[in-house]
């Protein structure tokens, strides 16, 4: 039908509890295509999460359906990857045997892969860390071990739930530009959530801004080239940067 | 040579002054500890001379002593200390064990915990020894119902520690490990049971303490052997030097156990926390 590497048809998504029910998303439409970066916006309570959930299969839409290379998802599957708002690395775990772990849950801890693996960790400057344990890395170095664990897998697909939120601004910048090179490096589709509007600018191909009560998609927005081109810190410099980050602000602020 | 032992190790003279300070602090400590044990056995056995107490009820240092080598010699203490170390070492590894394996089962299926929630409630809140007798009808009047004792008094409370520490491992681990398409049981063992591990540790130092009072209780209610059976036959013959004897064994060897597992808990954390 489409050649999008992930299509979400009229999803919506319910959550019970004993006195109501409560319209998370409701139909949402929205097409990936291979290779693009997205980002989700909004207000929180939006939807936002929710939706990266369901693409990864952790739990099924009540309405709708979801395709990820034409087939519908059904629960968590291998092309996907997922990166969470902070680094979760298990602390009794040496940073190698951390990067592993999804290899080992999946049965597919070969020497090749645990080659790929050691490879990625050396593209993040950190292979003299590979023996420590995580409390002896900083927030950043952190960071980028759960990149590692998340590549570790080979997804085709990363999706990022707000991996930098708990970063301080300047290892946040940083480990935008790092995410954004390799991700094009290694061709990866990626869906970020962010509550930031620079970072989704500086980031992404397109953004998906969001409305609430209940989630739904209000708008799409087409990063102008010259900020799509630059990678994410330079990008903060093109001209065109100010203006459209006022355009998608106003479009908020409207909704409050 | 006694500054030289003070100063030890110290970066620059004042380090030195702080070093010796802190040692000698802990040299003081150490012999006001010896101090007041020497004192304490003293007095007991003073005042037993003195006749300022009854020697027949309180007994005194010098004759528990004295008993002591002799049932050393005799060989006969050695198997009495055996047979309660064998007790309360079984009782409380399967403690923890069975403990361990009942949270897991538990944490498996919501159901199931929701089922034998009141239980567990009721079962904690009882107190253990009452069911004495039941193991006596039931396990003879062997080491079986001792340990059987022991194992009473430590299960349900291991059991609930350790369900609780299941719990307690923050939801984005399950998420993540989700993520990579994990199954129940893997979550289980990459995740939740390491997470536990310390928790599981901790709580192999309590139940030290509580198979020791199961396997005493155990013995005064049915044994032929063991430092319980020797308190209680002590006190019906009225020897009650073999009953001090025998509380000055057991409150060594139990302090002796605690420490070891305290030393394994140290050992086993450092390993993992390199």
């Amino acid at each position: 039908m489409n050649r999008s590497i992930i299509s979400l048809k009229n999803v919506s998504k319910l959550y019970h509890t004993k006195i109501d029910e409560i319209f998370a998303v409701k139909d949402i439409n929205l097409n990936i295509e291979k290779g693009e970066f997205i980002s989700l916006v909004g207000p929180s309570g939006c939807g936002k999460s929710t939706i990266l959930s369901l693409i990864s299969g952790l739990f099924p839409p009540t309405k709708g359906k979801i395709y990820i290379d034409g087939q519908e998802v059904t629960g968590p599957t291998r092309k996907i990857g997922y990166m969470l708002q902070q680094d979760y690395l298990l602390n009794w775990r040496t940073v190698e045997e951390n990067i592993l772990l999804g290899l080992e849950i999946q049965k597919r801890l070969t020497t090749k892969n645990r080659n790929q693996a050691l490879h990625l960790l050396e593209e993040m400057g950190l292979t003299s860390y590979k023996d420590s344990h995580p409390n002896q890395l900083s927030g950043g170095m952190r960071q980028r071990v759960a990149l590692v664990r998340t590549l570790a897998t080979n997804p085709d697909i990363l999706l990022l739930d707000e991996p930098f939120s708990a970063l301080d601004y300047q290892t946040r910048l940083k480990l935008e530009d790092l995410v954004v090179e390799t991700i094009h490096k290694h061709e990866k589709t990626a869906i970020l959530v962010t509550h930031d509007i620079s970072e989704a600018i500086a980031m992404s191909d397109r953004i998906v801004l969001l409305g609430k009560n209940p989630g739904h998609i209000k708008k799409v927005f087409n990063v102008p080239d010259p900020i799509r081109n630059s990678l994410p810190l330079k990008a903060r410099n093109v001209p065109e940067f100010q203006n459209y980050f006022h355009l998608i602000w106003s479009e908020i602020e409207d909704d409050e | 040579m006694m500054n030289r032992y003070l100063t030890k190790g110290a970066k620059s003279e004042e380090h030195g002054i702080f070093l010796s300070k802190l040692r000698l602090n802990y040299i003081y400590i150490r012999i006001t500890q010896l101090l007041l044990l020497i004192f304490l056995l003293g007095t007991w056995e003073l005042t037993v001379k003195l006749k300022l107490i009854d020697e027949f009820l309180f007994s005194r240092p010098s004759k528990i002593w004295d008993l002591f080598i002799e049932m050393l010699t005799t060989g006969e203490l050695q198997h009495h200390i055996y047979v309660t170390l064998l007790e309360t070492v079984v009782g409380f590894i399967l403690g923890t064990l069975l403990g361990t394996i009942l949270a897991t089962l538990i944490w498996a299926s919501p159901f199931i915990s929701k089922v034998l929630e009141p239980y567990l409630v009721v079962l904690n809140g009882m107190p253990k020894v009452a069911l004495g007798p039941i193991f006596i009808v039931t396990f003879g009047s062997g080491y079986t119902s001792i340990i059987a004792m022991a194992l009473a008094i430590s299960i349900i409370i291991t059991t609930i520690v350790i369900y609780g520490s299941f719990k307690e491992v923050d939801p984005n681990y399950l998420k993540l490990a989700r993520t990579f398409g994990a199954k129940k049981h893997q979550i289980f063992f990459k995740v939740i049971l390491p997470a536990s591990f310390p928790t599981i540790i901790a709580t192999l130092k309590v139940n030290v303490g509580l198979s020791w009072v199961g396997v005493i209780v155990g013995e005064f209610l049915v044994s032929k052997a063991g430092l319980g059976y020797l308190i209680i036959y002590g006190f019906q013959v009225f020897n009650l030097t073999l009953v001090m004897m025998s509380l000055f064994i057991i409150s060594i060897a139990a302090t002796l156990m605690y420490q070891a597992v305290a030393l394994l808990e140290s050992k086993i954390l450092s390993i993992r926390n390199r």
